[in-house]
């Protein structure tokens, strides 16, 4: 509309003022806002691929890779493309174990998708319940919390991580609680930025008064509001714990090595970087950067279609 | 003004104080040191002589107390794997680390800044499209798997630079560094390139959101009713106001280029902070982790303090708090 | 007497995703020296864009598509990209509808005066703030110097529009497009910057486009009148015509909604509607929907009736004075 570039934009009235969305239409025009861009569709279809093929990696892969009985030195170090003892072509080639490496990386995908969403899932909910707290208590409660939080948020998540992997030891459930603590601190800060501006404003007051308690009005009231931002929030978290466990188990100090992860995967090929066996190291590499990129592409065109200002 | 830094260094000295207590039980509470340094197959009595000689039988609170007490006198304690007192051995891979992320850093604001800048200004460009995809790939990609590929592609396949440690070190103004040698810098490119993308891609995003906000504004529309060039506009208007956001995420950011030199400086075997940390969490070298941790909170500390006065001379509308 | 600017045909299309949308549809007026001109209209009708168009200052999906905009006899829409800019700000000069927003909230006010005086004279910093401090003494502000050296934010709404009227009178321009400067102030300092304003034009010879929705400040401030609708200029005379005798169903309506303007004690009427959508505008005559004179003829293009005080209407509510 013209009208939208002019400074200081009057709002133009149109004559027939919008009627009240349904949730169903506002969920469907996010859609097709959504869908206007082929490289987020892309993206989306590719999470969508990388997850079915890792969640039904037993079923797809032609062995388990990280079952010892499976594995036969004879098979180790073969090309990409070799047909080995099982009798079954190794497209991406096989390890120093004779691993085949397409069935390690899509069993090595589930445990990324595993930790980053539990840890992006358990991050929210510890994230929104502290800054729900923060700031429908306000006073010392907040300043209190609000307080911790902006301290974390000054150290960065991969040194947090570090030491709290050091603390508590290796492990997927250890890997979690982890990135948890090193991540929420984002969730809290957002739910709080967005409640504390939807707090100043009356139908929370209205609600207030009523005698409904205190969680309903939270829930009820205070939380759809602080969900969009959220939304963009955690994919971009999720997409930086599936990096930070591959960096975490990369360095040693994250997955043992009888836990199938990415980071372990390019750990082992990184040995042998100086000689032509680069299949090892490149394809996880791959596989993790593909991941990691279509969910932040996602993100950034959810962010896109949320961003008010691209509503047209 | 005084008043205001006096308080803020008080602020920081709370923080860091708290960070050390944090930190110290956080490492207590890490396995015994005892186990991994000593041959299992030592006597019972050697065992007990070294957790004497490191305080390891104390109570909890007596350890900190004696951390303490050695700190205010410059003593951080001694390293259990090096067996040299912790400040040297820190402060002896500090300037290594500290060259890094200089390089880094400086390649991140050269071609980050522009870039975006740019890519706000033609928002809808090809160009534009172009330096976004990039900086997607920037921060999304894991720092330690590009680092692994620019070894192979030019340290391997291309042999022109080295794969791996720091260069001969040469002295420049009385500084002892390895960017006073050729040699130095062509060991420190390739992981200053790999520490920068991470925030290269960051810079170029937040200069661009800046831009394109920028632009739209009234000020600009108004800077341009009167005449002024489109180079003015950008350089004298738009800049003076996006660089406040900029400087601020800049400071955040040089403490997690710090940490991410963890990342680099393993794939590149450099001699720095980020490698000793990491070997001394495999180690359980408990001295060095705590110094570490603590020096890392007082940089950040200071790095704060330094946006915040940064901050208030950019943007006129901020008055520090606590008098002029 | 020659016109200080002249705009013939002008048109501005906008691509948007709803369809090809014309904001300003074949605008033609003239303004001469020392006058000021009243350009009125709802939000939406495409007053401000015009504005905006005669600067050159429209951005993607907007397009100039016709016209010509004579300032001192020279087309602007003939001129090269750097030619015009150097217009900008020279020759003719705009002023916001948001003090508030319209200056640079990181720069000191002088900084960005002296940026304007500097950008189009080459004289030196020192005396390009001289030249700043004159230009705050023109329009009252008084303690010039020491204005100069504040901050935005540390000036009062009336005082920044002010200032903006002050950058914009730096080079003496032959026109100043005034884009609702006063909407945004209280009625007190709009009272003030309007009598500021009639004195400027009289005083510097400075002809003023005067871009409001609000009838009745035009109807004490302007010499003359167009009342835009739906992207044209559906009337335009001398604001004695305007006022004292509207043909335009349209601009009666908008008089008659002005409580100033009406007698008091009575209902107050209103124009029934609202600004069409300029999407999908109907055939014809936009106003037709709402206006309570519309017959069939009205679906056809309405002629435009009258030289000395036209409307674009079939049945306009006087015959052209002859």
């Amino acid at each position: 509309m013209p009208d939208t570039l002019t400074p200081g934009g009057t709002a133009s009235a149109t004559p027939s003022a919008a009627p009240t969305r349904t949730r169903a239409s506002r969920l469907r025009d996010f859609w097709s806002d959504f869908g206007r861009s082929p490289v987020a569709l892309v993206s989306l279809a590719v999470i969508a691929v990388l997850a079915f093929v890792s969640f039904g990696a037993p079923w797809v892969t032609p062995q388990d890779p990280y079952d010892m009985a499976n594995l036969d030195w004879m098979d180790a170090f073969l090309r990409p493309g070799t047909v080995g003892s099982g009798g079954y072509t190794h497209w991406l080639g096989t390890d120093n174990a004779g691993r085949d490496m397409l069935s390690a990386i899509f069993y090595g995908l589930r445990t990324s998708f595993v930790i980053g969403l539990s840890a992006g899932a358990l991050a929210l909910m510890v994230g929104i319940t502290v800054g729900l707290t923060a700031a429908y208590f306000g006073g010392r409660t907040e300043a209190l919390l609000m307080r911790i939080v902006d301290l974390q948020l000054s150290m960065p998540a991969i040194l947090l991580a570090l030491v709290l992997v050091a603390m508590l030891g290796q492990g997927v459930a250890q890997i979690i609680l982890a990135l948890v603590v090193a991540q929420y601190a984002y969730f809290a800060r957002t739910t709080h930025g967005t409640a504390t501006v939807e707090r100043g404003k009356d139908y929370i007051e209205a609600a207030r008064s009523t005698p409904l308690p205190t969680w309903r009005v939270l829930l009820r009231h205070l939380l759809p509001n602080v969900l969009p931002p959220l939304i963009v929030v955690a994919t971009v978290q999720v997409a930086a714990a599936i990096a930070l466990e591959a960096t975490l188990s990369f360095l040693g100090v994250g997955l043992p090595l009888t836990e199938p992860s990415l980071g372990s995967l390019i750990s082992n090929g990184f040995k042998y970087i100086h000689t032509d066996r680069t299949w090892l190291s490149i394809y996880p590499g791959l596989f993790l950067m593909v991941t990691v990129v279509a969910i932040n592409l996602v993100g950034d065109r959810v962010r896109h279609v949320l961003d008010p200002r691209n509503q047209r | 003004m005084l008043g205001y830094l006096i308080r803020r260094l008080a602020q920081a000295a709370v923080v860091v104080l708290a960070m050390s207590v944090i930190v110290f039980v956080g490492v207590y509470a890490i396995g015994n040191p005892i186990d991994v340094l000593i041959d299992p197959g030592a006597t019972q009595e050697i065992r007990e002589k070294l957790i004497a000689q490191y305080g390891l039988d104390q109570p909890l609170w007596r350890q900190y107390f004696t951390f303490i007490a050695n700190v205010a006198q410059g003593d951080m304690g001694t390293s259990m794997v090096y067996n040299i007192p912790v400040v040297d051995l820190v402060f002896s891979r500090l300037p290594a680390t500290l060259e890094l992320v200089f390089v880094s850093v400086c390649i991140a604001t050269l071609i980050g800044i522009p870039a975006g800048l740019y890519a706000g200004y033609r928002p809808n460009g090809v160009a534009a499209k172009l330096i976004m995809a990039l900086s997607v790939l920037g921060f999304s990609v894991p720092t330690f798997w590009i680092g692994m590929l620019l070894i192979m592609a030019f340290a391997v396949n291309l042999g022109i630079l080295p794969s791996g440690g720091r260069g001969d070190v040469g002295s420049f103004l009385g500084i002892n560094t390895s960017l006073a040698t050729l040699d130095g810098w062509s060991h420190v490119i390739l992981p200053a390139i790999n520490l920068s993308l991470f925030k290269m891609g960051l810079l170029i995003r937040l200069t661009r959101a800046g831009m394109v906000e920028a632009m739209r504004t009234d000020y600009v529309r108004f800077a341009r009713a009167q005449g002024l060039t489109e180079r003015e506009i950008v350089f004298s208007h738009v800049l003076r106001n996006i660089s406040i956001p900029i400087v601020t995420v800049f400071g955040l950011e040089l403490g997690s280029t710090l940490a991410f030199a963890v990342v680099t400086e393993s794939v590149f075997t450099w001699p720095g902070v980020g490698k000793l940390i990491i070997d001394s969490i495999l180690q359980l070298d408990r001295p060095v982790m705590v110094t570490y941790l603590v020096l890392v909170v007082i940089l950040f500390v200071l790095i704060n303090l330094t946006v915040d006065l940064i901050y208030a001379r950019l943007d006129p509308r901020v008055r520090l708090k606590g008098g002029s | 007497m020659n016109a200080a600017l002249d705009v013939r045909g002008l048109t501005t299309r906008f691509d948007t995703r709803g369809g090809m949308v014309t904001a300003v549809n074949d605008v033609s007026f003239a303004v001469e020296p020392g006058r000021i001109m009243g350009l009125v209209g709802e939000s939406g009708s495409g007053k401000s864009v015009t504005g905006f168009s005669i600067l050159g200052l429209i951005d993607a999906p907007g397009e100039i598509s016709a016209g010509q905009v004579l300032v001192d006899g020279t087309d602007l829409r003939t001129l090269a990209p750097d030619a015009l800019r150097r217009m900008r700000g020279r020759r003719v000069a705009m002023v916001f509808q948001d003090p508030m927003m319209t200056l640079n909230p990181v720069l000191r006010v002088g900084d960005q005066m002296a940026m304007a005086v500097r950008v189009h004279d080459n004289v030196s910093k020192r005396a390009a703030w001289d030249r700043a401090r004159a230009a705050l003494d023109t329009v009252g502000i008084p303690a010039a110097a020491e204005r100069l050296r504040a901050y935005p934010h540390q000036l009062s709404g009336g005082m920044r529009q002010r200032v903006a009227i002050a950058t914009a009178l730096l080079h003496r321009p032959s026109v100043i497009i005034a884009d609702e400067p006063t909407t945004a102030l209280d009625v007190s300092i709009q009272g003030q910057i309007l009598a500021e304003v009639r004195r400027l034009a009289d005083e510097t010879g400075t002809a003023i486009v005067w871009v409001t929705h609000d009838l009745a400040v035009v109807s004490s401030l302007a010499d003359d009148i167009c009342v835009m609708y739906a992207g044209r200029i559906v009337e335009s005379g001398t604001a004695e015509q305007v006022i004292g005798a509207p043909r335009h169903p349209y601009t009666r309506g908008l008089i008659d909604s002005v409580p100033s303007l009406h007698p008091p004690g009575q209902p107050l009427p209103q124009i029934p509607g609202s600004t069409p959508q300029l999407v999908n505008l109907p055939s014809g005559c936009p106003f037709r929907p709402r206006c309570p004179r519309a017959t069939e003829i009205c679906a056809t293009d309405p002629p435009l009736s009258g030289t000395d005080h036209p409307a674009l209407c079939h049945h306009p509510l006087t015959e052209a004075p002859a």
